[in-house]
């Protein structure tokens, strides 16, 4: 007996109105599925063809020529650097903070719980702005940086700073639920089986998720190479030296170099797609293990 | 694949690319001196041509290899970075109001700034006027054309813009004009019924003229691509430089330039930072920068960026001849100054902040 079968025969047997309602729903699906094809492919694929069709309006030399760019190569640099600082410092943020979460009970667990979601909560540029508010010259710690020439802001360290700020949640609300849910008694039968606390976190507790936690690294990449907000505020917008990706994006946009502009844009946009293939691969893995 | 060689893998990869920077790195920096000018929105085309002139002119004087930073957005912004520590070498800001806010606010150089460089530290002015769509179809002729029904006027946000300010202004200044006929009247305030009518008028012109406005950008270049880019309004209100930017980038078949009766002589100050330029230990090379600005390729330069320079006999004369003859209003003539300005019209529960919020 195939599926088909199975789904069919009671509704033949049904009374008829319900036989009725039960067809209806057939139709209420394949109106769901249209409306959410037409949705994605109006505010999804249509844009993303878009930013490739214009990268590649005066043909390949032309789209490769914005790579050259000193400023181009200066703005993929930094982008780099940030994500690659970014994600280590998130990475052990995440696993410390859901470690804590999971395994322990402290006062004030369910604050720090929701403060780990504050960056989604709040607007990218209102992080910026506290920044600036905290290391600005008239800020709380400015004058002291100043006199002893540290930059923060207006430079790398605040890039990073500011990165770090927008895309913390990401790893630790990909562990937390797992962890919580996984309990600790494969843990404790380590320990009880002489495995120190550090061996413990090798073998048992890192293996048990670590598809969850490459897949938080990569939304937190995904969001670290592609932030605009808070990074903009912050950037100080110095040609070839703080300029991320998508900020340069916006500086050859506004200098009516389009052509450059979108074939850096396309680079985020290639991103975007590796993220998502990865992504993709992972869940699978993390079902199928 | 276990974890633990995934990690090793990362590890390993992480290590290659941090060598790659390391490689790198050498290539990329290395010079002798560089300087950060910090400026507003329409002047990335001609400091990019300008910096290149006095890389040549500084190596050629001096032996020294300069690299010159930038940093463009809307000049309210662009000044608020500075006060907030970034650390320019000099500013050349759209108006002067913005760099005595840093003067003020931060201290880095000292209030009397402006008079450290010949014609009030301003190496070029400009103007305001409209560019509308090719054959001028809304038939736009002067500021009252704007306030007339179905009329979309495209502006960048008075507060972050330094053009957007001198576009408000040059309204009002109209507004005022039509009414009083002679602007030297409002020096003696008289007679005083008059002007304050006049100035009722003015603020009621601003309102419907605001109410026009569909897009707010933060600064000029926003607001150009808005209405050149997206095809959003019928007039755009803008920098003479950065209305022929527009129609010579884009094409002159979509845009024409339309000269308003009344406009504001537009000065864009430039000044060293003193506080950075001791620091970097980069006066000199800013200074002569600045003082370059006034030099014939200076000069020349300018003009052919489509600022007006304020030694026209360095420029190209071809190029003075496209500059369009216009009424321009000085800032001190009808408004005492920007320090008055700011605090009537721009400053937060000011005359903009009135219109606009209840124009919405």
């Amino acid at each position: 007996m195939t599926d088909n079968e199975l789904i069919k025969l009671p509704v033949d047997y049904l009374p008829v109105h319900v036989q009725a309602s039960v067809r209806e729903t057939g139709l209420v699906k394949w109106l769901l599925i249209i409306i959410s094809t037409l949705f994605l492919g109006f505010f999804l694929f249509i844009p993303l063809i878009t930013v490739f069709a214009e990268a590649f309006r005066k043909g390949i030399a032309e789209y490769f020529n914005a790579f050259s760019d000193p400023a181009a190569i200066a703005a993929i640099r930094l982008t780099l650097i940030t994500a690659l600082i970014a994600i280590p410092a998130n990475l052990i943020f995440g696993l410390a903070a859901s470690w804590s979460i999971a395994r322990f009970n402290f006062p004030g667990k369910n604050i720090l719980i929701t403060l780990i979601d504050l960056p989604f909560a709040i607007s990218p540029v209102i992080s910026g702005f506290i920044f600036v508010l905290f290391f600005g010259l008239q800020g709380w710690l400015g004058p002291w940086l100043a006199e002893n020439d540290i930059k923060i802001i207006f430079a790398i360290p605040g890039i990073v700073l500011a990165t770090i700020f927008v895309t913390f949640p990401f790893v630790a609300r990909e562990l937390i639920p797992l962890m919580q849910e996984q309990g600790n008694e494969e843990e404790q039968a380590a320990m009880l089986l002489g495995a120190s606390g550090w061996k413990t976190f090798w073998k048992v507790t890192l293996p048990n998720v670590k598809w969850a936690l490459l897949y938080g690294v990569i939304l937190c990449n995904a969001r670290a190479m592609g932030e605009f907000g808070a990074v903009s505020v912050v950037s100080g917008h110095i040609r070839g030296k703080t300029n991320t990706i998508p900020l340069h994006v916006e500086i050859l946009y506004n200098e009516y170099n389009f052509v450059a502009a979108f074939a850096v844009a396309s680079l985020l946009a290639f991103l975007a797609l590796l993220t998502l293939a990865v992504k993709s691969i992972i869940e699978w893995k993390y079902k199928h293990p | 694949m276990s974890f633990k060689s995934l990690a090793k893998k990362i590890n390993a990869s992480i290590h290659a690319i941090g060598l790659l920077f390391l490689f790198t790195l050498p290539l990329l920096a290395q010079t002798d001196i560089s300087i950060l000018n910090v400026s507003y929105d329409p002047t990335r085309e001609f400091y990019q041509d300008f910096n290149e002139e006095f890389i040549k002119y500084w190596k050629l004087k001096t032996g020294q290899n300069v690299t010159i930073e930038q940093s463009h957005g809307g000049a309210g912004k662009q000044a608020r970075a500075v006060i907030s520590g970034l650390e320019a070498d000099v500013v050349t800001l759209a108006l002067a109001y913005d760099i005595d806010m840093i003067a003020k606010n931060a201290g880095l150089f000292p209030t009397n700034w402006q008079s450290r460089l010949p014609h009030n530290s301003a190496p070029y002015t400009s103007t305001i006027v409209f560019l509308v769509r090719k054959g001028n179809p809304k038939k736009i002729k002067d500021w009252h054309d704007l306030i007339r029904n179905g009329i979309e006027v495209i502006t960048p946000n008075p507060k972050t813009s330094g053009g957007a300010r001198w576009n408000y202004l040059a309204a009002w200044a109209y507004a005022l004009k039509k009414e009083l006929g002679d602007l030297s009247r409002l020096k003696n305030q008289t007679p005083e019924n008059e002007i304050l009518q006049a100035e009722k008028n003015a603020r009621e012109f601003i309102t419907m003229l605001f109410k026009r406005v569909p897009v707010l950008d933060s600064g000029a270049r926003g607001s150009t691509n808005t209405f050149v880019q997206r095809g959003i309004g019928d007039v755009l209100l803008a920098w003479e430089n950065e209305a022929f930017l527009a129609i010579n980038e884009l094409g002159p078949d979509k845009f024409d330039i339309v000269v308003p009766s009344v406009s504001m002589l537009a000065e864009p100050p430039v000044t060293l930072v003193d506080k950075w330029v001791d620091k970097h230990k980069s006066r000199e090379v800013a200074q002569a920068y600045l003082e370059h600005l006034y030099s014939k390729t200076g000069q020349k330069l300018a003009a052919k960026h489509y600022y007006r320079p304020v030694l026209p006999e360095y420029a190209d004369p071809e190029d003075m001849k496209r500059f369009p003859d216009v009424l321009r209003i000085s800032i001190d003539e009808v408004f005492g100054g920007w320090e008055n300005v700011q605090k009537k019209h721009f400053n937060d529960g000011g005359i903009f902040d009135q219109i606009y919020l209840s124009g919405k």
